[in-house]
């Protein structure tokens, strides 16, 4: 499930690359410009707004994914917190609050604990990047806020999750 | 502050006038007896009649049986088996060899009559089949509408003659009622009488709230609530419905539990990634720090006597139980098995630690005495969790979570109880799926 998630990212940041390589190497932000791209013929003719919630989520990547009862960052991490840092700086005017989750396999108020951990983890990297910390607010919903319904490893792992919420 | 001497709503109908009449006389040679503290009890036959009177008898008696049945201790015996009726017991002594013939030990037999004031009348008698002598007698006065209130009373007072521990019937459940898909769920603060009965919904569901407790006077229920996507522990009052937040910290509160006197909250704060556990004074509002540690520490519930604190912390490596001083000195880690162990709660009686394991991807809800030795398993479950005590520390309530639908992507979540040996777990009737059960004390 994660795995799909991530290549249905990639996928789309592929096309909105494709589609912005006549522009300057400005990351991904650009996909609105390509309005007339013949090769994607499925692709509607706008993306999202440069700057926008849309753009941020479709064209960064809005979460990142955690251990079981771990807050550590892994490189897949940190790498889409790289982005959403290099986003955020670009559009200064931004807040953003970082959402703590934790999958159902432990009991609701360590979870709570677990997820302000989590949410404090992405916190702490994006301004270690230099995101204004009067930006950036956390919250933790424990495990009441699952993304994904099922009893097993591939469901609980997409809802281990820290997500960066545009304001 | 909330005044704590105002009618609860749940007063408010009954004015109590219980007088002892005919107290059991010489205790006889073999008197009606369980010891509950055993292992294995086998279930008294009780015939519970249909109270004299009022049509409303019926359904007193109705309530005292389903309650003690409930228990797991008695067993009621069918009313199409009683010989003598109710006009006659209530005009007369019972005639025992009637009861015996149908294996009865136990007999209840009550009037209700509506009093020239307009308040009902209830009385009782709890008689000792095999002995022939009656074991206890009183009677009630309340407003009409609370009948059911009494009916637990009474069940009560059976309860305690019988076993010689309190009974837990005239108490009431705070809990979490949930609704909606998994992803998006509503929940609502609810309460309702112990057996299902008067469920109410407190907040609308508009807003997240989680773990509520109640004060020990059941006046007043501390919980966390995400009012303006900010969570934090709130006071909410039964009486006038009025919440407020409760202290003014940094970060999240959570974990509210209050002291035995009632004049306290113990509390979570989640600050910059760490959780610690805090103190606050509801009469001076000042806040105290209990543990300074860069673990989650977490889940802390007052022993009775208010002397000591068990609380749940990943201090070292992974979520186990600790006990420390209510100063947050002499901290002891209590649990040593394999997996984790969190949510401790200490029984009323000051004897146990009830908590939640979670080990090898199975969750179970068991105790352990507060030196660490003991432990037993109750329950066991994909997701069981949030263990609460009856007031006299015999049964316990707690929350089951189980996978449905097609490829089990939808969750059904029901409370349970169990007694402390183990058997007789039952499903609670509630409207919604719910979780999160507190019990209150016996209401005052």
């Amino acid at each position: 499930m994660r795995m799909k998630y991530l290549s249905l990212c990639a996928a789309l940041a592929l096309v909105a690359a494709c589609s912005s390589t006549p522009e300057k190497k400005v990351d991904v932000a650009a996909a609105s410009t390509a309005t007339t791209t013949p090769t994607a013929p499925v692709q509607k003719p706008t993306g999202p707004v440069p700057g926008s919630k849309e753009d941020f989520v479709v064209n960064v990547g809005d979460r990142v994914f955690f251990g079981y009862d771990k807050f550590d960052l892994t490189p897949e991490a940190t790498a889409t917190l790289d982005k959403q840092a290099a986003w955020l700086k670009k559009y200064g005017s931004v807040t953003i609050t970082v959402e703590g989750h934790a999958d159902e396999r432990g009991t609701r108020e360590y979870n709570l604990a677990l997820g302000e951990r989590r949410a404090n983890a992405v916190k702490n990297y994006l301004t270690a990047l230099g995101v204004d910390l009067a930006r950036v607010q956390v919250i933790s919903y424990g495990k009441e806020r699952p993304a994904v319904l099922g009893s097993n490893e591939a469901a609980w792992a997409q809802n281990r999750r820290g997500v960066t919420v545009i304001n | 502050m909330p005044t704590r001497q105002t009618l609860t709503a749940l007063r408010r109908a009954i004015a109590l006038a219980a007088v002892l009449f005919l107290a059991a006389a010489v205790p006889a040679k073999a008197e009606l007896h369980l010891d509950i503290s055993k292992g294995t009890v086998e279930p008294l036959p009780i015939a519970v009649t249909q109270f004299y009177g009022e049509p409303v008898g019926q359904q007193i008696a109705n309530v005292v049986e389903a309650d003690l049945e409930r228990s797991g201790l008695f067993r009621p015996l069918d009313h199409r088996a009683f010989i003598q009726t109710p006009d006659q017991l209530a005009n007369g002594l019972p005639r025992y060899g009637d009861w015996k013939v149908i294996n009865a030990q136990a007999l209840v037999s009550g009037t209700a009559a509506v009093q020239p004031d307009g308040r009902l009348k209830v009385e009782f008698r709890l008689f000792d089949v095999l002995a022939q002598q009656q074991l206890t007698g009183l009677a009630y006065f309340t407003q009409p509408d609370g009948w059911r209130r009494i009916a637990h009373i009474i069940a009560d007072a059976i309860y305690k003659r019988v076993t010689g521990e309190d009974g837990y019937f005239d108490t009431r459940i705070v809990y979490i009622a949930e609704s909606g898909p998994a992803t998006t769920r509503q929940k609502r603060l609810a309460i309702m009488d112990q057996d299902g009965e008067n469920n109410l919904y407190l907040t609308d569901g508009r807003v997240l709230v989680l773990t509520p407790r109640f004060s020990p006077t059941a006046q007043e229920i501390t919980y966390l609530s995400y009012f303006n996507n900010k969570p934090r522990v709130y006071i909410f009052n039964v009486d006038t419905g009025r919440q407020e937040v409760l202290g003014d910290f940094p970060g999240m509160t959570f974990a509210p539990r209050f002291s035995p006197d009632g004049n306290k909250v113990i509390m979570s704060l989640a600050q910059n990634g760490n959780t610690d556990i805090y103190l606050l004074d509801l009469r001076t509002r000042r806040q105290t720090r209990l543990t300074d540690n860069p673990a989650i520490d977490t889940a802390p519930s007052f022993s009775p006597d208010g002397s000591k604190i068990t609380f749940e912390s990943d201090r070292g490596g992974s979520q186990q139980i600790y006990t420390m001083n209510a100063d947050g000195t002499n901290v002891q880690r209590i649990t040593f098995g394999a997996g984790k162990y969190g949510t401790p709660v200490w029984s009323p009686r000051g004897d146990l630690i009830a908590f939640t394991r979670i080990n090898g991807g199975r969750f179970s809800i068991g105790v352990i005495r507060p030196d660490g030795s003991g432990e037993r398993e109750l329950s066991t479950g994909y997701l069981v969790e949030g263990p609460t005590w009856a007031p006299n520390g015999r049964v316990l309530m707690y929350f089951k979570e189980k996978p449905v639908g097609e490829g089990g992507r939808q969750r059904q979540v029901r409370l349970y109880s169990i007694d402390l040996t183990g058997r007789n777990e039952r499903q609670m009737l509630t409207p919604t799926d719910a979780s999160d059960p507190a019990w209150s004390p016996l209401i005052p």
